[in-house]
Formats: C-alpha cells, sequence, structure tokens
C-alpha cells in the first residue's frame, strides 16, 4: 500500500468542533409511514424502525451493531450514511449537525462517512465497469484532476487485493468476494473517516468471509477508519470490534466494551442472544452449555410493547417492566444496560474461543 | 459482431421469404379477379383473356412464386397496357391500376410515412420518457397521479377520433399550427416541417400516454434497485442517479417496445396519413386493397417483413450497448 493513500487519508476537509468525537447520535428516531387497512379511513400507521438511539464513536474506534433482523440495525447505518432522513434526533460529525442537511450541503460529508453495502451483488450497477463505479466518487469529490482518475482507481484495486488490470471489466464478471472487494475499494476511494460497514461478510460464504474480514482488519490499522460494523454474526463482531451495542426494536439495549458484552453482559437479551452461539466445544467432548430459548417473535415495530420492549419474550420479567421503560445506564465496568434487572448471567454464556 | 449480425441478416432474409411465400399463397388463391380489375367494368371477353395470359395467371402458383422472387433479385420482363416492359431489380412488378412499377409508387410514398414516424417517434419519446421519469420520482404524490389518469384518459378514447377532433380544430384554434399538407423534403424543409406538425403533435401526444406509463413502471424500478442507493451514497447528484444509473437501466425494456412500434408504424400510419391527407404507404395499401392490386399489397408484406427485421435485429444490437452483460453468439 502506499503512502500517498495513507497520508491522505489522515487528512478530514470539516473542521472539528472542539471537544467532539468523531461522530455521535443523539437520540435518533426514525419512523416510516405506513398505510393501515380500511377503505375510506386510514389508520396512518408508523413503523417506529428506530426509535432513540444514541452513540458516541471516537477516531478509529470500531463498534459492532447487532441485533436480530428488523430490530433496526440497517436503518441505523443508512442514517449515519443520510441515506435517509432521520424524523428527529441529531446525527453529530465532528461535533456538526447533519441530520437535516441539503443534499448539496451534505456532499463534503458523504466523502467522510462511506457505506459498504451487504449484497456485493445487487449492490454494483451491473451498466458500469469497475473503473466507472469506482472512478466516479474521485470525480464527484474532485480528488484528482479530470482524467486522471485511472493511476488512482489501480492503486485501489491493488489495496483490497483485486488486480488493477481489471478495472475495465463489469461487475457481473467477478465472484461474490471480489465483488465486495470493489464495494470496499468503492468506500475507500474518498478517503473516508467512517466506514459503515452494512453486514459485509453475511453474503459470502465462510472462507471468503474470512479473507473479507482480514482485508477490512488491515484497512483499518493501515488507514485508521472508524467502523460501525452491523452484524448478526457474534462472532464476526468479537473478531472485529472494540465495543459492541446490541439493539432489540429499535433501541440500545446493551452497549460496552467487547469483553465485557462477550464475559459478563446483564441484559438477559444480550444473554440469550450470545448462548446461542453454536459452541464448537461440544464437538470436542465438553459439556453443552445452558441455552436461553426466548419463546415468540420480535414483537411488531408499528406497535411495541409498553415499558421495556423486551418484556414479552423475557424470563425476568414483572409488572414494573410493562410500567417504566428501564434506561441505558451503566450497570458495571465499561457496560450500559437497559434492564430493571441488569445481571451477570449464572454461568459461561459463551465457548471459549481461544 | 460481425459474424453475429451476418448469422442475423441470413436467418432474416429466410424469415422474408417466407413471408413472402405464404402471403402470395395467400393472396393469390384468394378468389379475386384481376383481369378483371384492370380491364375495367365493360371487358370483351378476347381482350379479358389477353391480360390473363400476360400475367401468367393460368400458370402454377408455386411458378408464380418463383417469378416474382426471380424479378425481385434480378429484374424480369413484364407485360403491362399490353406492352412488353423491362423492370429492373427489385421488382415488385406493376401495378394493376396504374400501370406504374410498384417501385415507384412506393418511392413516392415511403418517404411520407417515413417522416411521419420519424417525426412523431421523437415526439412521444421526448414527451414519454420526461413525464414518465417526472411520474417515478414523485411516485404515490397528485402530480404522479394526475399524469397517470390523464395517460388512462388518453389512451382510452380511440385515437382516430383524437385524430380527427385535433385535425379540426388544432389549426383553427392555435393558427401557427397550419394543416398538414406534404411537401418534400428536398423541396422546403421549412414547408415539409410545418405541414407536418399536426401529425407530429397528435401522434406525438396520443402515443406518449403508453411510453409515460411503460418509462414510469421501469424506472420505478431500477431507481429501487440497491445500486441506486450506492450512487447516492457516493455523493453525486440526484440528476446523475437519475439518468446514469436510473434510466440507463429503464431504457432496455423501452427499447423493445419502440422498436416494435416504429416497425408497425413504417408499414403505415393507415389512420393518420387518412385522416391528415397524407399520401404515405398506409393509403397506397389501403387502396390496393380495395382494388385487388396484388403486387402493391406483396409489395406491403414485404416492406413489412423487413422493417420488422431490421428494427428487431437494430434493437437485440442496442441491448449489448444498453446492457454490457448481454453478449450476441
Amino acid at each position: 500500500m502506499t503512502t500517498t493513500a495513507t497520508e491522505s487519508a489522515a487528512r478530514s476537509r470539516i473542521p472539528a468542533v472542539p471537544g467532539a468525537p468523531l461522530l455521535e447520535l443523539r437520540d435518533l428516531v426514525m419512523h416510516f409511514n405506513v398505510k393501515g387497512e380500511g377503505m375510506l379511513i386510514r389508520a396512518n400507521n408508523k413503523v417506529r424502525a428506530v426509535d432513540g438511539v444514541s452513540l458516541t464513536l471516537g477516531e478509529g474506534e470500531t463498534i459492532g451493531l447487532v441485533g436480530e433482523s428488523g430490530c433496526g440495525k440497517s436503518t441505523t447505518g443508512r442514517l449515519i450514511t443520510r441515506l435517509l432522513q432521520p424524523t428527529a434526533g441529531q446525527i453529530l460529525y465532528r461535533g456538526h449537525d447533519i441530520a437535516k442537511l441539503s443534499e448539496p450541503k451534505l456532499r463534503p460529508y458523504r466523502r467522510e462517512l462511506q457505506l459498504i453495502f451487504q449484497d456485493p451483488y445487487s449492490s454494483l450497477n451491473p451498466r458500469h465497469t469497475v473503473g466507472t463505479i469506482i472512478g466516479t466518487a474521485l470525480r464527484v469529490h474532485d480528488l484528482v484532476p479530470k482524467g486522471e482518475e485511472l493511476p488512482r482507481v489501480r492503486e485501489l484495486l491493488d489495496i483490497v487485493g483485486l488486480n488493477p488490470e481489471h478495472y475495465n471489466r463489469y461487475p457481473h464478471e467477478f465472484s461474490g468476494g471480489q465483488r465486495q472487494r470493489i464495494g470496499i475499494a468503492r468506500a475507500l476511494a474518498v478517503k473516508p473517516k467512517v466506514i459503515v460497514a452494512d453486514e459485509p461478510v453475511s453474503a459470502l460464504d465462510v472462507s471468503i468471509q474470512a479473507q473479507v474480514m482480514n482485508l477490512l482488519e488491515d484497512l483499518r490499522k493501515e488507514f485508521g477508519i472508524a467502523f460501525i460494523f452491523i452484524a448478526h454474526d457474534l462472532g464476526v463482531v468479537r473478531h472485529f470490534c472494540d465495543s459492541v451495542a446490541v439493539m432489540y426494536l429499535g433501541r440500545i439495549v446493551e452497549q460496552g466494551a467487547r469483553d465485557v458484552v462477550y464475559g459478563a453482559p446483564q441484559h438477559p437479551y444480550t444473554q440469550a442472544l450470545l448462548s446461542a452461539v453454536p459452541d464448537l466445544g461440544v464437538a470436542r467432548g465438553t459439556p453443552p452449555k445452558a441455552r436461553i430459548r426466548l419463546s415468540g417473535d420480535v414483537p411488531s415495530p408499528i406497535n411495541p410493547p409498553s415499558g421495556c420492549r423486551f418484556r414479552t419474550r423475557c424470563w425476568k420479567a414483572e409488572d414494573i417492566c410493562a410500567q417504566v421503560e428501564p434506561k441505558l445506564e451503566r450497570k458495571a465496568d465499561g457496560l450500559l444496560s437497559a434492564c430493571h434487572f441488569a445481571a451477570p448471567p449464572a454461568g459461561s454464556l459463551t465457548a471459549q474461543v481461544d | 459482431m460481425v459474424l453475429y449480425i451476418l448469422r442475423r441478416i441470413a436467418s432474416a432474409i429466410s424469415v422474408i421469404v417466407v413471408t413472402l411465400i405464404a402471403s402470395f399463397g395467400l393472396f393469390y388463391l384468394a378468389p379475386s379477379d384481376p383481369a378483371g380489375v384492370i380491364c375495367g367494368a365493360k371487358c370483351p371477353p378476347a381482350r379479358y383473356q389477353e391480360i390473363a395470359d400476360s400475367l401468367h395467371l393460368d400458370r402454377p402458383v408455386y411458378q408464380q412464386i418463383w417469378e416474382y422472387l426471380h424479378g425481385l433479385v434480378l429484374g424480369t420482363d413484364v407485360v403491362s397496357g399490353g406492352q412488353t416492359v423491362h423492370c429492373a431489380a427489385p421488382c415488385l412488378g406493376y401495378s394493376y391500376v396504374f400501370g406504374v412499377p410498384v417501385t415507384t409508387l412506393i418511392m413516392h410514398a415511403l418517404p411520407v410515412t417515413i417522416s411521419i414516424v420519424f417525426g412523431s417517434a421523437i415526439a412521444y419519446l421526448c414527451i414519454g420518457t420526461l413525464s414518465g421519469i417526472f411520474a417515478a420520482r414523485r411516485r404515490g404524490t397528485y402530480l404522479d397521479r394526475t399524469i397517470v389518469g390523464g395517460t388512462l384518459t388518453i389512451g382510452s378514447v380511440p385515437y382516430f377520433v383524437v385524430a380527427l377532433l385535433a385535425a379540426l380544430y388544432i389549426p383553427t384554434l392555435i393558427p401557427i399550427v397550419p394543416q398538414a399538407k406534404w411537401v418534400p423534403l428536398t423541396e422546403s424543409p421549412l414547408k415539409w416541417f410545418l405541414g407536418l406538425l399536426l401529425p407530429w403533435i397528435v401522434l406525438g401526444i396520443v402515443n406518449s400516454a403508453s411510453y409515460t406509463r411503460y418509462s414510469r413502471a421501469s424506472m420505478i424500478e431500477s431507481l429501487s434497485e440497491d445500486y441506486v442507493r450506492t450512487a447516492r451514497a457516493k455523493g453525486i447528484s440526484e440528476r446523475r442517479v437519475v439518468y446514469r444509473h436510473g434510466l440507463r437501466a429503464a431504457v432496455t425494456p423501452l427499447a423493445t417496445i419502440f422498436g416494435l412500434d416504429v416497425a408497425f408504424a413504417l408499414t403505415g400510419a393507415i389512420f393518420t396519413e387518412q385522416i391528415f391527407g397524407l399520401p404515405g404507404l398506409g393509403v397506397v395499401t389501403l387502396r390496393a386493397f380495395d382494388k385487388y392490386d396484388l403486387p402493391v399489397l406483396m409489395a406491403g408484406v414485404l416492406i413489412g417483413a423487413v422493417v420488422l427485421v431490421i428494427m428487431n435485429l437494430l434493437v437485440d444490437i442496442l441491448y449489448t450497448i444498453l446492457d454490457p452483460r448481454v453478449r450476441l453468439s
């Protein structure tokens, strides 16, 4: 990897407000309007996809965002990169609120906040060459003089481990893993400070997942890019992230340093999630750990339960859970939990990976 | 690519020959009386027989087909009006009614039809695609619904009603637009343009209704593709997102329909030509049908087949430009 890429990756065009973190979400809310049933009078329902999410990301940090399907992880990612406009709340990038900015004013921020998409098949335009896909970003943000995108495109392809000579090929000529590398090269092209990786490996098979994860790891070390890593694979998050936030029905229910969340989570939902991770130790002869089985489905985000949103599936739930919504509070060193009955698990939840 | 085109042309020729043989058989087996048409109402039997002989109507059908194809490729001698004339290739025969080579008739009518078809195509492609994109980007709003409702209204009124009303009212209400009149382009480009303005407007508005709907539907689909989101994430302008990413994908189905529409229209915009009094292919074919003028009818069929095959080939080649995943082989 070349020095030019490393040097300029460290610069940012946006002056920071003193004391402000790299990225901060404050009570972020995203409600989608949906039409209810009925011939004449339709109830205007709201899907509360994200309902008050707060998060802080420092320079070069990685936060893992985990949770079941439909808990609002991807929506949060799209809000941060402003592919969606939040209903309420603030998105502070270096202290500047970008939640309500218009598209032209947003453009310099788009350079700093990039997204890696989940599906490497549909997220690349099949009618454009790889050179165009990566080069457009360079051109739009005036990163290279006009007509001189090619050397940089080839450099980027080299960085993500693709053959630089393949710039004039089309996406369908690459495999899934290679296409995801193209997506990564595209995100890297504008030298972002933050990359939101929206399940970047879940569409890939396991051997390729490892390659792509190692590539992301290298890029993080090389360029000091901060990551928001959205995944439902807890193993991948443990491998990649400094800290973890667990989401349930549009809210963060538990958040903390990786080792604390994985070692001694206090929220029942996190405990249930971790106990569901397949245990390789069983195959080696150790007795299987106790698994917490949750019954039922995630409630509808149109009409979430009162009080604690997890109470309908929680074995610890009592009356207070339906009446008072638990706040996200500090429960242990490096751990925030939103539960009235937060407590460390009785035994070990996860198999020892190392 | 060159090999592919050559192969397509070869198969196109076989399609055209089969079409010709089939329609030739149908026309000549039908209970028509070409000799009677040529001879007129009070026809002496001797004259009638003479004409029938000169037309080779007594020969078997397959021989007549062979002679027709032979004339088409190499030229032939034809008996017309009691005289033997040489008809150079491509010989489409002599009109029974007018006694002139069919090629001459076609050559007079074709520029009219081509002018109408391509002029109106530009009009309805522009109006249709732009309003389709406009509606797709405002999907679900009142503007969108108004446009969709408008296209339904236009689409449900029969075309000849719209055309007749337009021919009657537009020149009186909007004096800038004159009555339709055919003036060859070579004679006076301005008069050519003004004379065709009215049919272009009418055809443009009527056809743009369906193109609005097609382009709206395929734009809605292409704008919801994941790679459009990728494009937005790059920070490129909305106009670029819509045209470079959205429209580029939406154009493929439009090209298919457009190729077929133009091919059909080129065989004769019968209503348009008749209502606006333009001497195009449609009028020529219609008149030939009335009079059992078989050589002219055959020429109409031939042109139709050729145009359809060419348009399909062009559309297939266009696909490879629009979508690099399509490979011709």
